[in-house]
């Protein structure tokens, strides 16, 4: 096995130090996410502000792979747009389902493509989707709570 | 006392060929027993002679095929009887694994509440008591949570000491006279823990409640003998001992057996039926409802002639030296901190620990890509976790055809993890 592939550079980076860390206000959206196999734990807020994700926050608890994929996520979704947002949620779920077949599109997905080598290992693919899945909940429950964008 | 001989790893080494494995190219180090214990050819073997020669259903045809078939289960029932020293093999009865043995048994409690007939001892209300330990894999935990809501019982439990010993201290104060079962682990998945049961099983003839052991984590790695440890019941699994998964076993007193309501109904466990109503066999059938684990159980039988042939008391030997040594090299590796007792006196070789900052999954990580198998989680026992303040730990567990040299490679390779998350 090639350690290398799995822990890039990019994604030390990210677990050392991670970006956007805290959770912060004002936020419309909360989620609490967990790993029942391993324990790994995420809250992650989003703060929408008209068609725009003003902030992502969160805090967790968790290996490597989900500590730096939230951080990844919180560069590439926060001051975007919703849809941007979606699209990112949409190219990440499908480079971690890809079972080590695709690169992923750097254009788009930036440091998020270092996780490439995690969809060959299908025991930390959820790890790397944690963050991601609170995400999606907290993006829902934010549309939800914003009057007029329930329909949207 | 039988003398005490050394294991020849090396020939034991010989009968389990995934032990050959490379994992990429390195060498297979299996130190995840138990999670899953491997398999000799001994047991394979047993299991593809019964499939390619006798396999048919049980208890009923008339046919060769279905006599063997028959002979060969009920042969392996005795067979585990004697090796736990029950009195009889009627008091074996073959589940799916220790889960579903614990649940047969708690849900005897939970069916008694609606039959007005059923034995005093299984009825269970508000006011009365369950008692457990904070150190339970799941197994042993969740069931009677699930228990003492549907009839209104309380759920208390032992606690745990900082060394990962239970607190026997409390033991009068937990066990009341209101207590009707105790159900708690022989020996800790996660801490490695084996427990002195004595003081709890007197405890429980003095209140008059029910007790028995998940032995899960016994069975396979010292002597146990129910008749010894004075207990009502015992739960334990086929995959951690050498056998095949899907096999487990619950031992309880044949009178117990007698007074507990089916878990299962159905084929097999009948005396007569009508469209009515249905009379149940005698136990065990009473408790095996549809076509049994046949081929599993002849494996079990082929695990424990296994096991005998080494003698367990050699198996519990080995395993202390492992521990002992496991214990001491680990006490060489800075930032180690081991989650559980720290002396191989009274545990066994399970031992779980936390690596510095770094997350277990990436302790096992970088383990596996030197070929080493661990565990890392929180090993089915998450109130235990939360009692040592941890999320998850790496738990590295040795079995019969482990060696010194194995764990010198795993006390290597924490040096590589440290190499990538330092």
């Amino acid at each position: 096995m090639n350690l290398d592939e799995l822990y890039q550079e990019v994604i030390l980076d990210h677990y050392k130090r991670p970006r956007g860390f805290g959770l912060r206000e004002p936020y419309e959206g909360e989620s609490h996410q967990v790993n029942p196999t391993c324990g790994d734990e995420i809250t992650l807020r989003v703060h929408v502000d008209g068609d725009r994700v003003a902030d992502v926050s969160y805090e967790n608890v968790g290996c490597s792979i989900s500590k730096a994929s939230a951080s990844v996520l919180y560069e590439l979704v926060h001051d975007t747009t919703v849809d941007d947002a979606l699209a990112r949620l949409g190219e990440f779920t499908e480079l971690m389902n890809s079972k080590g077949q695709s690169e992923g599109d750097e254009e788009t997905l930036e440091d998020a493509v270092a996780f490439a080598g995690v969809s060959k290992y299908p025991m930390r693919v959820k790890c790397a989707l944690l963050g991601w899945m609170a995400f999606k909940d907290a993006l829902v429950r934010a549309e939800t709570a914003i009057p007029g964008r329930t329909d949207g | 006392m039988e003398a005490v001989t050394k294991l020849d790893v090396e020939s034991i080494r010989a009968d389990f060929p995934i032990l050959r494995r490379r994992i990429g190219d390195r060498q297979l180090a299996y130190l995840d027993s138990a999670a899953t214990s491997q398999k000799p050819v001994q047991v394979v073997e047993a299991m593809r002679r019964f499939t390619d020669h006798s396999n048919a259903n049980i208890s009923r045809s008339v046919h060769t095929l279905g006599a063997e078939a028959t002979e060969a289960y009920e042969g392996a029932r005795a067979r585990v009887a004697a090796f736990i020293g029950a009195p009889s093999p009627d008091e074996v009865v073959f589940t799916k694994n220790s889960t579903e043995s614990i649940n047969l048994l708690a849900y005897a409690f939970q069916n008694a509440a609606f039959d007005p007939a059923a034995d005093p001892r299984f009825k269970l209300g508000p006011g009365d008591e369950i008692v457990v330990t904070e150190m339970e894999h799941h197994a042993n935990l969740v069931p009677w949570q699930q228990l003492a809501q549907r009839t209104g019982a309380t759920l208390k439990w032992i606690g745990v000491t900082d060394h990962g010993r239970l607190d026997l201290e409390s033991v009068a104060e937990v066990v009341t006279e209101r207590c009707k079962v105790i159900s708690f682990t022989h020996v800790s998945n996660l801490l490695g823990t084996v427990n002195p049961t004595s003081q709890i099983t007197a405890r429980a003839r003095e209140v008059g409640a029910l007790v028995g052991l998940d032995a899960s984590q016994s069975v396979p790695h010292l002597p146990v003998n129910v008749a010894e440890l004075g207990v009502d019941f015992i739960a334990f699994t086929g995959h951690k001992m050498l056998g095949p998964t899907g096999i487990g076993v619950l031992w309880a007193k044949a009178d117990l057996l007698d007074a507990m309501p089916p878990f299962l109904t159905g084929g097999s466990m009948i005396k007569t039926v009508t469209m009515e109503r249905t009379t149940f066999a005698d136990a065990p059938a009473k408790f095996e409802a549809g076509t049994p684990p046949i081929a599993e159980a002849v494996g079990l039988a082929a695990a424990v002639d296994y096991l005998d042939e080494l003698g367990m008391e050699n198996v519990r030997a080995h395993e202390k030296e492992l521990a002992g040594y496991m214990l001491e090299r680990f006490e060489t590796v800075d930032g180690l901190t081991v989650v559980g007792p720290r002396v191989p006196i009274g545990r066994g070789a399970t031992v779980s620990f936390t690596f510095a900052d770094v997350h277990p999954h990436d302790v096992g990580q970088i383990l596996d890509a030197e070929g080493i198998a661990v565990r890392v989680g929180h090993h089915c026992a998450k109130p235990t976790c939360d009692r040592f303040g941890v999320n998850a730990t790496t738990r590295a567990s040795a079995y019969v055809y482990n060696t010194r040299e194995e764990i010198d490679r795993l006390v290597e390779a924490l040096g590589q993890v440290r190499k990538v998350f330092g």
